[in-house]
């Protein structure tokens, strides 16, 4: 296993807090909707790559639909990011180099071990309901909306992630992974919303220590060889191809 | 000049993509008709964002309207104004009698697992109560797999959204 197995620092990125020195001007709407917006795509693509060979055809079945929805969030949030970025959808996600992309080392892990994988999925949809909780309550209407409905879909999605957590909660194997996994899930959320994901999921904040590495704005080597797949239909054929 | 009934009994000629037997109207993701002078905007919304089928769903629409001699505009309205129980009356018998399980009535929060775990569902072939879930997921992303104990055949439930 790569990634997280290793725990090995990631080798790109600024270091530090990302953000930090953002001063006091608010966050542009874009930068916003396209950290999310990378996090479903990069996981969703990650997600995708069990099908067909999940544990069992009901878990191929999930993990197909899983990344069907996540990848279909990051198209609604690529297009209202686009809107006010004047391009497309698809120009956001894949035409940007790997430095460019706005997504957590969390969702960059790529991880071939299944109780990896199922405490990732759980610790994802603890966190994704945090922060689409609190754009479901945003002053921006279309933000709101759009946060309201994926939050009905990820619905499905904390059903399947609640029903392996209550099936392998108290394995070793997947103790250790959530362990391992904890704090790059917290990594994920803004400063402010990390305590109320940790009373949500029973664990103690990790120290910064800890967090070195896993902060947005910094990347792992797994992306790098995940665009590199990811983006590989779109440089052989550019935007404007005729099918 | 193109009327709005007569746009709305076009797009109720255009089959879901995933399930033929219902169609875009029945299916109640078509939103609005706005018809003026020759220009026809049709809001839409689709069950899940990740639908693949988005796409055709709106080539189809544009199609048909450009076939009444009108201006096509498709607008994708992503947000939570829509529902499944916005599927006509008409709609669920159909997909009842194809074999899909319409949707249990939204509520005001998103479903929870001991919803889904319940035997409020009920079989499209027996009618019985006595059916299990099988799997969240399905063929689709709206639809959910369960079983029916009582007549022992397993069918696809449309998910509530």
């Amino acid at each position: 296993m790569s990634g997280v197995g290793s725990t090995e620092p990631p080798r790109s990125g600024g270091g530090g807090s990302a953000g930090a020195e953002a001063g006091t001007a608010p966050e542009p709407r874009a930068e916003r909707l396209l950290e999310l917006a990378d996090d479903e795509l990069v996981l969703g693509w990650h997600e995708s790559e069990w099908t067909g060979i999940a544990p069992t055809l009901e878990e191929d079945v999930a993990f197909s639909s899983i990344a069907q929805n996540e990848i279909g969030h990051a198209r609604a949030l690529y297009e209202l990011a686009a809107a006010d970025l004047d391009t497309d959808a698809d120009a956001l996600a894949f035409d940007r180099e790997p430095g460019e992309y706005r997504c957590a080392p969390f969702v960059e892990l790529r991880l071939l071990d299944w109780a990896h994988t199922i405490a990732r999925r759980w610790l994802y949809e603890e966190a994704d309901r945090v922060r689409i909780e609190a754009l479901a309550a945003d002053a921006d209407a279309e933000v709101a909306g759009l946060a309201a409905k994926i939050d009905r879909e990820e619905a499905y999605h904390r059903m399947h992630a609640e029903l392996w957590h209550a099936r392998l909660h108290d394995e070793p194997r997947f103790q250790a992974a959530v362990e391992q996994l904890w704090p790059y899930a917290v990594a994920l959320l803004p400063e402010e919303l990390r305590p109320e994901l940790a009373r949500r999921v029973s664990l103690d904040l990790p120290s910064n220590t800890l967090l070195q590495g896993k902060e947005r704005g910094e990347h792992t080597p797994d992306l790098a060889e995940l665009w590199d797949e990811m983006t590989s239909v779109r440089r052989s054929a550019p935007a404007g191809s005729q099918w | 000049m193109v009327t709005e009934a007569e746009v709305w009994a076009a797009l109720d000629e255009i089959p879901d993509p995933e399930i033929p037997v219902i169609s875009l109207v029945d299916l109640g993701v078509v939103r609005s008709v706005d018809v003026r002078a020759g220009h026809v905007r049709i809001e839409f919304t689709p069950t899940f964002l990740g639908c693949p089928a988005l796409e055709t769903m709106r080539a189809a629409m544009e199609a048909k309207v450009a076939a009444l001699g009108a201006e096509p505009e498709v607008a994708v309205i992503a947000d939570d104004s829509w529902s499944t129980d916005k599927i006509t009356p008409a709609g669920r018998e159909k997909l009842r009698e194809a074999g899909f399980a319409p949707p249990a009535p939204r509520e005001t929060s998103a479903p929870r697992l001991v919803q889904l775990q319940s035997n409020a569902f009920r079989c499209p072939y027996c009618g019985s109560t006595e059916t299990r879930l099988e799997n969240i997921f399905g063929p689709t992303p709206c639809r959910s797999l369960r079983y029916c104990e009582s007549c022992r055949q397993p069918f696809e439930q449309f998910k509530t959204i």
